[in-house]
């Protein structure tokens, strides 16, 4: 075996991008030191590992940190090759490494935006949503992803844990805000589905809190973002959603937790 | 009418993304087919080839289509693993190429801001555009290029994005060439290879390009 190494994840316990190296770590069953970072009071070592963006997750190898989750997970498949999380195939690795794109870059910070604001600008976010999954929803009827159960194939994969690792979000924003749908079952049948399934993975269900934990989790921290925004959600420039939807500012709990957190 | 069986490539003759792409295979000495797309009437093959992005470049092979400039310049040094690696062996140092050129995108995100905006939000972006480039500074250090003795991933993410530095210093009204002395000379050493002098334009013609830009979208 492996001479021994040091392991450790730096990252936080409602971050869906620190949820997804602890799943892939998981599926590869490789042993890990967890540090719980807080986020309103980020530690030395983080800003010292993770100097440029100061988030979670960073995941550092004999001392060597490595930032950003999607980049974490290719390191931690090509260090670790058992149980592959990403294709063989340069086309199909291609195809994943574009939707994982797609989820930070367009996915991700539209919800984002749903949770920090209200009113028309909300509504606007919404639409967003609901055109983002209409394209996974299309690639899983008739495109790349067509008959597939995981996007990854019979079993999770790269974008599997990208998605999926932050979709709980959406069941539990809509219960936090009421008269908001998010994924309607009816209108995104296979990506319900998809996200039924991967919930009910053992693994999953391991690394993802509790659902009441991170409902109360967001009922806190959406009244501290309205209550901080009153009649201005700071999203006004649509280039720009990402950085400007959760407020730096205050803190301590804004989490990070679909916007830009990796 | 069957095209060539070989790789063609859509794009637009300014964009920094598709010159990416464009040294990416000069790199690495692999035919291809240019097509320059109208991005003000985009064609049906753009269209149908990237339905979510509607954008270039595009890398179309064996009947595939691969988007987003960074993800098919990984797809292209997988496919074609000659001699010339773009991406560095060890998994580490990818991960950090990966970690920089990613991070370079985000240098054409900010200098858009810096042309397009005026007042306070142009100053932050200045000022922003500053920082990332003196963090570039100091991951170079000594080095020839970001990937060592060797021009790779990192140098071919970043470099086009240097010719627009004229446009940036000129609508923002600052010096990026004097407070990061470093990436100018390594844009110069670049500018040295043939694949970087034969992709990327004057910096006088982006100045233009982003005036017409102006123009058309009315932002003065």
């Amino acid at each position: 075996m492996e001479k021994s190494s040091s392991l450790k994840l730096f990252g936080s316990w409602a971050s869906s991008y620190t949820h997804r190296v602890q799943l892939a770590l998981k599926l590869k069953n490789i042993k890990f030191e967890y540090i719980e970072e807080d986020l309103s009071n980020k530690s030395e070592a983080l800003l010292q590992f993770n100097p440029i963006y100061k988030k979670v997750p960073v995941l550092v190898h004999d001392d060597r940190p490595l930032a950003e989750s999607v980049i974490i997970l290719q390191y931690v498949d090509e260090v670790w090759n058992e149980r592959p999380i990403l294709p063989a195939d340069p086309y199909e690795r291609a195809v994943m490494r574009f939707w994982c794109h797609f989820a930070d870059d367009k996915l991700g910070p539209a919800v984002g935006v749903v949770f920090a604001s209200s009113g028309e600008v909300q509504n606007a976010a919404v639409d967003q949503v609901h055109e983002n999954l209409a394209l996974i929803e299309r690639e899983l009827r008739e495109g790349y992803f067509k008959g597939r159960k995981f996007f990854g194939g019979d079993s999770i994969g790269l974008l599997d844990i990208v998605l999926g690792c932050g979709s709980y979000w959406l069941a539990v924003f809509e219960e936090v805000m009421t008269g908001v749908k998010l994924v309607d079952p009816e209108a995104f049948p296979l990506f319900h589905a998809w996200l039924r399934e991967f919930e009910a993975l053992d693994e999953v269900k391991e690394t993802i809190p509790a659902v009441d934990k991170l409902l109360e989790y967001a009922k806190a921290v959406r009244a501290m973002l309205l209550g901080h925004c009153m009649g201005n959600t700071g999203v006004t420039d649509a280039a720009t959603p990402a950085t400007t939807a959760a407020p730096a500012t205050a803190t301590a709990s804004v989490p990070d937790i679909t916007v830009d957190s990796s | 009418m069957a095209t060539s069986n070989g790789p063609v490539l859509l794009d637009f003759w300014v964009s920094p993304f598709g010159q990416r792409v464009r040294i990416a295979m000069a790199e690495k000495g692999i035919e291809y087919e240019y097509k320059e797309e109208d991005l003000f009437n985009k064609s049906e093959l753009l269209l149908n080839s990237n339905p979510v992005h509607k954008k270039v470049p595009v890398l179309i092979h064996d009947g595939k289509t691969i988007c987003e400039s960074l993800i098919i310049m990984e797809y292209v040094d997988e496919v074609w693993s000659g001699k010339v690696k773009l991406l560095p062996s060890d998994s580490y140092q990818r991960a950090q190429a990966r970690f920089w050129a990613d991070f370079s995108s985000k240098v054409y995100e900010c200098g858009t801001r810096v042309w397009k905006l005026k007042g306070e939000k142009q100053e932050a972006a200045k000022k922003e555009m500053i920082e990332m480039l003196k963090l570039f500074e100091a991951e170079l250090g000594n080095k020839t290029y970001f990937g060592g003795d060797t021009f790779g991933f990192v140098d071919t993410a970043l470099i086009p994005f240097t010719s627009w530095f004229y446009t940036y210093e000129t609508f923002g009204n600052f010096s990026i060439k004097e407070v990061t002395p470093k990436i100018g000379a390594w844009a110069k050493r670049c500018m040295e290879r043939e694949s970087v002098a034969k992709a990327l334009y004057e910096p006088n013609k982006v100045y233009e390009f982003v005036c017409f830009l102006k123009k058309y979208y009315g932002i003065e």
